[in-house]
């Protein structure tokens, strides 16, 4: 009886490594414009990193004991980690809340998020100087268990964990193997509480790693509260970025995408673009609060001053108010163009406190920038996310209809 | 009547070190601790009245560290201000001042709770018994104690493929083996002194009194952040002689402490909230479906 069992197991496995092996061949076009421009940008990534590992990051980068974070930090994680907040959003929306509205996005949010802090938050690996001892904070006496980056470190590999069982039904699915399907599909429920929770801690953490830059972080971005602003403001940047992101899925992936998810899609949007209203209107309340409460309204009125009204009033007052108005009147464009407006904001803050409003008094000729490498290693490591990205979408149900074995066990 | 206080004090600290292991998976070990272990934190005065600008600690250090030495005859290094770097970790800066040119030795200050110490992910940077922070090869090279450090102190090096980070460990090693660090032997002027922080705040106060109008009444890094192991007393306003005066005296483990006193409330009431909405939203589902089935 059991060596039947095992036998067809067997079987089984010897299929699956077979359709794996298959489902590795590139589908489509190879040489479609955007491969054309992506491919050697990773490439030329590749090597720079190669070289960053043997030279050191003073070969690459142009940081300074003066600047010792810059865009790999302040950009790559500060931003991905913002922008990737779509996926803790709208599982609690779908799973917790049980809003079926949002259902069909769900996947392709949650592979989104997964992807981000596989790449953005692995970015991390390029910015340590002492690489080689990065599994350190996870094991042995040397708990540095009063640092945020613990909690950081800790909480990007929990979340990774939760993320990957929450997307995981799809690569059942994608193998067929049922019986793990529906083991998988019980956990989501439980992953996504314990990758709320993670998220709520390690987005506000990512602030709170500035609260010991006091004196180094201008008066009117450093604040006790940064963890609570960072908080709020992944809420939409994460779903700014699902609104984005969906826009070009439903150009690029149309094929895979059903009309009743089309017709769906507008009003998914909209309530997107209110909730995204609502949580810019509480941080830009806050924001206000704040200000009154630091007594800074001299500061106002100098050159720092000026950029901090660009980024509260240009890229958090108006794109909320855009969102309201498209949310009211149905206006497609206007929400995806606040979406974008909100998105850039998330990034100007993102660097204005780790870079631009960091050490501000420093003259602008000992500033630092960052070198055309750093920007080629970013730029390498988002294609290389969209690229991993298409092979999923093209190959696992993220954006069609799970297979029919499937649906009902579907949540 | 201050000794007394001071005593006092130092039984409760003890106490709270003692209470402390019970609760050390809560970041309550941020506590100001002045003792460890029943061991004075040590430190150095620094009396910027009686530096002559010699550079001898300069020398010194790099001697004693196996840094590149410093040409201490070349007086040109002072013309400019200078920070200290991967390979200097003491240097004496030369100020313009009210009262004429003084001199200044920079180095790291060994805070009583460094902001270094508490951002650092794996311990690699140590707050020891005897109160040098010191900084160890298992460190990953995150950065982080650069920018949690006030006073811009750990340097890292980043022309190399195996960097480190660089900074005063106020002779960690000589320490241990009950010698002063190298800078305060080299000194010929009796500028710097090398003595329990206790001992360093209550000389420092004499110096004070005893020269009415010699000092301005202030020690800096008495209260500076926290209190610093490196102490300094001055004849003219600190930010004359380069210091930064707008730190406040509270410690900077302090200042995230906030935040992680509710990562343990977080992390048990959020999962309970959602797990209760999970729950209700699930049986508002099962009873549309049951009207809807009634129907």
């Amino acid at each position: 009886m059991n060596t039947v069992i095992a036998e067809e197991e067997k079987r089984e496995l010897k299929d699956i490594v077979a359709f794996i092996r298959s489902e590795l061949k590139p589908k489509g076009k190879l040489l479609t414009p955007f491969n054309l421009i992506s491919a050697p940008i990773i490439l030329l990534g590749v090597l720079l990193i190669l070289y960053r590992l043997a030279r050191g990051m003073g070969a690459v980068t142009n940081l300074s004991q003066e600047f010792p974070w810059g865009i790999w930090i302040g950009f790559d994680v500060m931003v991905g980690v913002a922008f990737a907040g779509g996926a803790y959003v709208l599982t609690f929306v779908v799973y917790i809340l049980r809003s079926d509205k949002y259902h069909s996005i769900i996947r392709a949010t949650v592979l989104n998020g997964l992807l981000a802090y596989v790449f953005y938050a692995g970015a991390i690996f390029l910015d340590l100087g002492r690489w080689w001892n990065i599994t350190n904070p996870l094991w042995g006496n040397k708990f540095g268990v009063n640092s945020v980056l613990f909690l950081i470190a800790w909480h990007f590999l929990l979340y990774m964990l939760a993320e990957f069982v929450e997307f995981s039904p799809a690569i059942a699915e994608w193998l067929g193997l049922r019986k793990l399907r529906k083991i998988l599909g019980s956990l989501t429920v439980g992953a996504v509480i314990v990758g709320i929770a993670l998220s709520t801690l390690h987005q506000a953490g990512l602030g709170a790693l500035f609260m010991m830059a006091k004196g180094k972080v201008h008066p009117l971005w450093y604040t006790e509260f940064i963890p609570v602003l960072f908080f709020v403001s992944s809420i939409f940047a994460g779903l700014s970025m699902v609104i984005f992101e969906g826009t070009i899925s439903h150009r690029v992936f149309s094929d895979k995408i059903s009309h009743e998810d089309h017709a769906a899609y507008d009003d998914m949007l909209i309530g997107l673009s209110q909730g995204c209203a609502v949580a810019m209107f509480v941080y830009f309340f806050a924001q206000f609060l704040i200000l009154i409460h630091g007594w800074h309204w001299a500061l106002l009125n100098t050159p720092m001053g000026y950029w901090y009204l660009t980024e509260m009033v240009g890229l958090v007052a108006i794109p909320c108010f855009m969102f309201f108005q498209g949310a009211r009147y149905r206006n497609m464009l206007l929400i995806r163009t606040a979406a974008i407006l909100a998105m850039i904001g998330i990034i100007v803050n993102r660097l204005n406190i780790s870079i631009i409003a960091f050490k501000w008094w420093v003259p602008f000729s000992e500033r630092y920038f960052p070198s055309w490498m750093e920007i080629v290693i970013t730029l390498a490591i988002i294609l290389t996310e969209i690229w991993v990205f298409r092979w999923i979408v093209n190959r696992m149900p993220v954006f069609g209809k799970p297979p029919a074995w499937a649906e009902e066990t579907h949540q | 009547m201050g000794m007394d206080r001071r005593t006092f004090l130092k039984g409760l600290g003890t106490g709270i070190a003692v209470a402390g292991p019970g609760s050390s998976l809560l970041p309550g070990r941020l506590e100001a601790k002045e003792v460890v272990a029943s061991k004075e934190f040590m430190g150095v005065l620094v009396d910027t009245t009686r530096c002559i600008g010699c550079r001898s600690c300069e020398l010194a250090c790099a001697e004693a560290h196996a840094l590149p030495v410093p040409d201490i005859s070349d007086a040109s290094a002072l013309d400019k201000i200078r920070q200290t770097s991967v390979t200097q970790w003491t240097l004496v800066n030369r100020y313009q001042t009210e009262k004429g040119e003084v001199f200044a030795k920079k180095q790291c200050m060994h805070c009583n709770q460094p902001g270094c110490v508490a951002a650092c992910l794996v311990k690699a940077m140590q707050k020891r018994e005897d109160g040098a922070v010191t900084w160890d090869t298992n460190c990953m090279g995150c950065r982080y104690c650069m920018i949690s450090c006030p006073f811009d102190i750990p340097k890292f090096e980043y022309d190399s493929a195996f960097p480190k980070i660089q900074k005063c460990s106020l002779c960690w090693e000589r320490l241990q083996k009950g010698e002063k660090p190298t800078c305060v032997e080299a000194c010929p002027a009796e500028a710097l002194a090398f003595d329990s922080r206790r001992e360093l705040i209550e000389e420092a106060n004499r110096r004070i009194y005893k020269e009415s109008g010699k000092y301005i009444s202030h020690i800096y890094g008495e209260r500076e952040v926290g209190g610093t192991g490196y102490l300094y007393i001055s004849a003219v306003p600190f930010e004359q002689i380069g210091f930064r005066t707008d730190l406040g005296t509270t410690a900077y483990p302090e200042l995230s402490k906030g935040f992680l006193y509710s990562v343990p409330i977080v992390l048990l009431l959020w999962p309970a909230f959602l797990i209760g909405v999970n729950t209700i939203t699930k049986r508002k589902d099962e009873v549309q479906r049951r009207e809807g089935g009634k129907k």
